[in-house]
C-alpha cells in the first residue's frame, strides 16, 4: 500500500498543466519588483563603484586636478605615467612589495586551509576526549584582540631577529580559529558517518581516511575558506606595518608610505592605490560568486 | 574470502593442542594490530588538531600572559627585560586624558559605524531578497568594496573628505551648504572615518542578513499576504523578528572589530597621530603610538591589556542583551515549557492516581487536566 500509492499521486500532479496550488505559489513568487527596487539598488552599486572611478579620476590626472574647480568628471591621460611614478618610487619598493603580498597570503592561506581541515575534520567527525571542550575553546580565542599579542610578539621576534623579514607576517597567521570553526561546521553535515565506519572497515588507518574521505568532501568550503584567508591576509596592515621594514613591506605597508611624504601628491597616491587593488579586483572577477556563496552560507550556519 | 583462508590454522590449531606455543603467538599479533589501531583512533584527533593548539600557545597564549607580565613592568628595550612595578603602568595610562578622547573617540566612531550600517544592510537585503533580475550581478555589486584594503578605502575617502578641496565638501558647496572641516573638528572626523568603515563593510553584513532573510519560510509571507498585510507590515511583523539571531551575531562581530579600529584613522591624515589634537586618535593607534611611537612596551602592554577588558565588558553585555531579546522571542523557552508542562501533567496524573485511586479510567482525566492547567503552569 505505503509503496503503490504515491507514485500515482506523482504522475496525477504532474499531468495536469495548471495545477492551481503550484500555479498561485509561481504567481506570488514570480511577481518582480518595481523601479523602486533597481534604483535603490543602482544608487547601492554606484555607491559601491564610485570610490574606485574617483581614484581613476584623481589618479590619472596631475597634482593640480584635485584643486581645480572646474574639474573634468572624465579621466585624465596620466594614469599610466602615475603608476609609472608609484612603481618607479624607491621609497616604496612596489614589485618587492608585490610580491610579498602575493608569497605572504598564498602561503598563509594554503596553511590555514590545511590545518583547519585537519583540525575540523577532528572536531567534525572524531570522537575523543574533551573535544568539544577544546572546540568552545577554540571559538573563544576568536574574541581575543590582535593588540594583546602584539607587544610581545614583537620582543620575541626581535630577539631572534626576525623583525623586517616576512616570515614574522606569516607564521602567526599560519592557523586561525575561525578556519577551525568554519571547517568543523561544514564537515559535520558533509561527511555521513557511515562513511567514515565503511573506510574504517575496509582497514583504512584514521590519517589515509581523512585523506580520502575527508578532504575530497572538504572541498568547497576549503576553497571559500582559502579566499578568504587570502583577502584578509593580503589586506592585513596593523601587524605588518609595525614589524616590517619600509624597504621590504607589503601592499597595504608600502601604500601607507605613499602619502607619508611631506608633500601629497594625490595624483600618484590614489594611482598607487588604484594599482595596488588589482590583483583583487581581479580576484573578484574571477572569485566573486564564491566569496558571495561563501558569506551567505557561513551565515547560514555561524 | 581472505579471513577465511586464514583463520583456518588458528582454529585447528587451538582444538588439537592448548599448550602448543604457536596458539599464544598469533593472538598476541592479533592484539598487537588491534592496539594500534585503538591507538590510531585514540591520538590520532589530538594529532589533528595540535597544529592549531601549539601555535596559538606560542603565539597566542603566551604573548597575551607575557603581555600582563610586561605591562606591570618598566620595559628596558637595550636590555631587553623590565623591572618590576605594579600597577604604575595602568595608573599612568588611565590617567593621561589623551586614552579618555582615544576611547570617546573610538566609541563615538564604532556607533556612526554600526548602527547606520546594520539599518542600510537590513534595507539593502530586503531589496536583494526581493525577486530581482540579475541577483549574481547585483550581489557581488554589493560586495566589490569588501576586497579593497582599509589602507586605500582609507586614503581614497580621506581625499574626498578634504577639508580644503574635498569633493565632499565642493558637492555641499554646490548645494550651497558650507565646507564642514571633516579634520578639524572631531565629530566631523568620526563620520568622514566610519563612512570609511561603512563602505567596506556593508555589502559583506548585508549578504549575512540576506542569507538569513532568504531562510525564511516563504508561506510566512504568503500568508501574512492573504491577511492583508502591506509589504511593510509583513517587513516589520515577519523579516524583522526573524533576522534577531543574525543581527546579534552581527553585531556582536562587529563589536570586536569595531573596538580594535586601526587602519582608517592612521591613515585618514600623512602623519597617522590622530590629528593635532586628538581629534580622531583611537586606542589601538594610541597604543602604536605608546609601542612604536614613544618606544614604551609597559605602557602599550598595560594599554593592550585595558582594551581586552573593555572589548570583554562589551561581550558580556551583548551576551546578556542577547539572551533577554532571545527570550522574548519565546523560542528557547518553547521547548522548556512543554517540558515543564509535561512534568507538571505527568505528577498530577500520579497523583490523582494516587488519591483517588479508584476504578476511574485513567486515559480520561488526565488529558484534561493538561489542557486546562498549561495556560497557569508558565505564568
Amino acid at each position: 500500500m505505503t509503496v503503490l500509492n504515491p507514485p500515482p499521486l506523482a504522475i496525477a500532479e504532474e499531468n495536469i498543466p495548471n495545477a492551481p496550488k503550484r500555479r498561485r505559489a509561481t504567481v506570488v513568487r514570480g511577481s518582480r519588483p518595481g523601479w523602486f527596487v533597481y534604483s535603490a539598488l543602482a544608487i547601492v552599486l554606484g555607491s559601491a563603484i564610485f570610490p574606485f572611478y574617483w581614484s581613476f579620476l584623481i589618479g590619472s590626472g596631475d597634482a593640480s586636478t584635485i584643486r581645480d574647480p572646474n574639474m573634468s568628471w572624465l579621466p585624465g591621460g596620466n594614469f599610466l605615467a602615475n603608476a609609472a611614478s608609484v612603481i618607479n618610487d624607491p621609497a616604496v619598493n612596489f614589485w618587492r612589495a608585490l610580491w610579498n603580498s602575493i608569497y605572504s597570503s598564498t602561503l598563509i592561506a594554503l596553511s590555514v586551509v590545511f590545518f583547519s581541515t585537519l583540525a575540523g575534520w577532528a572536531f567534525a567527525k572524531l570522537r575523543f576526549r574533551g573535544g568539544r571542550w577544546l572546540l568552545v575553546f577554540v571559538v573563544a580565542t576568536m574574541a581575543v584582540p590582535t593588540q594583546l599579542g602584539v607587544v610581545p610578539l614583537y620582543i620575541l621576534f626581535a630577539d631572534l631577529g626576525w623583525t623586517g623579514n616576512i616570515g614574522a607576517i606569516i607564521i602567526p597567521a599560519l592557523t586561525s580559529a575561525f578556519g577551525v570553526f568554519w571547517m568543523t561546521q561544514y564537515l559535520q553535515q558533509a561527511v555521513p558517518d557511515e562513511l567514515i565506519e565503511a573506510a574504517r572497515v575496509d582497514g583504512a588507518s584514521s590519517f589515509r581516511t581523512f585523506l580520502t574521505v575527508g578532504l575530497p568532501a572538504a572541498r568547497p568550503a576549503a576553497a571559500m575558506l582559502g579566499l578568504f584567508t587570502f583577502v584578509s591576509a593580503w589586506n592585513n596592515f596593523f601587524w605588518p606595518f609595525i614589524v616590517l621594514d619600509r624597504n621590504d613591506p607589503t601592499l597595504p605597508v608600502a601604500l601607507s608610505l605613499l602619502q607619508s611624504n611631506y608633500f601629497v601628491d594625490y595624483s600618484i597616491v590614489l594611482a598607487g592605490v588604484l594599482l595596488s587593488t588589482v590583483p583583487l579586483l581581479l580576484l573578484f572577477a574571477f572569485a566573486g560568486k564564491q566569496l558571495v556563496s561563501g558569506i551567505m552560507q557561513g551565515a547560514v550556519k555561524g | 574470502m581472505t579471513s577465511t583462508a586464514t583463520a583456518p590454522p588458528s582454529s585447528d590449531a587451538r582444538p588439537d593442542g592448548p599448550s602448543t606455543s604457536p596458539t599464544p603467538r598469533q593472538p598476541k599479533r592479533i592484539a598487537f594490530g588491534h592496539r594500534l589501531t585503538k591507538w590510531d583512533l585514540k591520538l590520532s584527533p589530538y594529532l589533528y588538531i595540535s597544529p592549531f593548539f601549539i601555535l596559538f600557545i606560542v603565539i597566542g597564549l603566551f604573548p597575551i600572559a607575557y603581555t600582563a607580565v610586561i605591562s606591570f613592568m618598566d620595559w628596558d628595550l637595550v636590555r631587553n627585560t623590565g623591572t618590576f612595578i605594579g600597577f604604575d603602568q595602568y595608573v599612568y595610562v588611565l590617567g593621561q586624558p589623551k586614552f579618555w578622547i582615544a576611547l570617546r573617540n573610538t566609541f563615538s566612531i564604532f556607533l556612526l559605524s554600526s548602527v547606520p550600517q546594520l539599518l542600510l544592510a537590513i534595507f539593502i537585503a530586503a531589496m536583494l531578497d526581493q525577486n530581482i533580475r540579475a541577483k549574481t550581478f547585483w550581489r557581488m555589486g554589493v560586495l566589490l568594496p569588501y576586497v579593497m584594503a582599509p589602507v586605500a578605502v582609507a586614503l581614497i575617502f580621506s581625499n574626498m573628505f578634504g577639508d580644503k578641496y574635498g569633493l565632499v565638501n565642493t558637492l555641499l558647496g554646490n548645494v550651497g551648504i558650507p565646507p564642514v572641516p571633516w579634520h578639524s573638528d572631531a565629530f566631523a572626523s568620526h563620520i568622514a572615518i566610519a563612512t570609511m568603515v561603512n563602505f567596506r563593510w556593508t555589502g559583506y553584513n548585508t549578504l549575512i542578513l540576506l542569507a538569513a532573510m532568504q531562510a525564511i519560510p516563504r508561506d510566512y509571507y504568503e500568508a501574512a499576504a492573504i491577511d492583508g498585510a502591506g509589504k511593510f507590515r509583513q517587513f516589520t511583523a515577519i523579516t524583522v523578528p526573524s533576522l534577531r539571531p543574525t543581527l546579534i551575531f552581527v553585531i556582536i562581530t562587529s563589536t570586536i572589530g569595531g573596538l580594535q579600529i586601526f587602519d582608517e584613522p592612521r591613515m585618514y591624515d600623512q602623519y597617522g597621530t590622530g590629528g593635532a589634537d586628538s581629534q580622531w586618535l583611537t586606542i589601538t593607534l594610541y597604543l602604536y603610538d605608546i609601542g612604536w611611537g614613544q618606544w614604551n612596551f609597559g605602557r602599550a602592554a598595560a594599554l593592550a591589556w585595558i582594551l581586552f577588558l573593555i572589548i570583554l565588558a562589551i561581550g558580556v553585555i551583548n551576551l546578556l542583551v542577547t539572551q533577554r531579546v532571545v527570550r522574548d522571542e519565546g523560542r528557547r523557552d518553547a521547548g522548556t515549557r512543554r517540558e515543564q508542562r509535561r512534568a507538571a501533567a505527568s505528577a498530577r496524573r500520579s497523583l490523582a492516581a494516587r488519591t483517588e485511586a479508584t476504578a476511574e479510567p485513567e486515559p480520561g482525566p488526565a488529558p484534561t487536566d493538561t489542557t486546562i492547567d498549561t495556560p497557569e503552569v508558565p505564568r
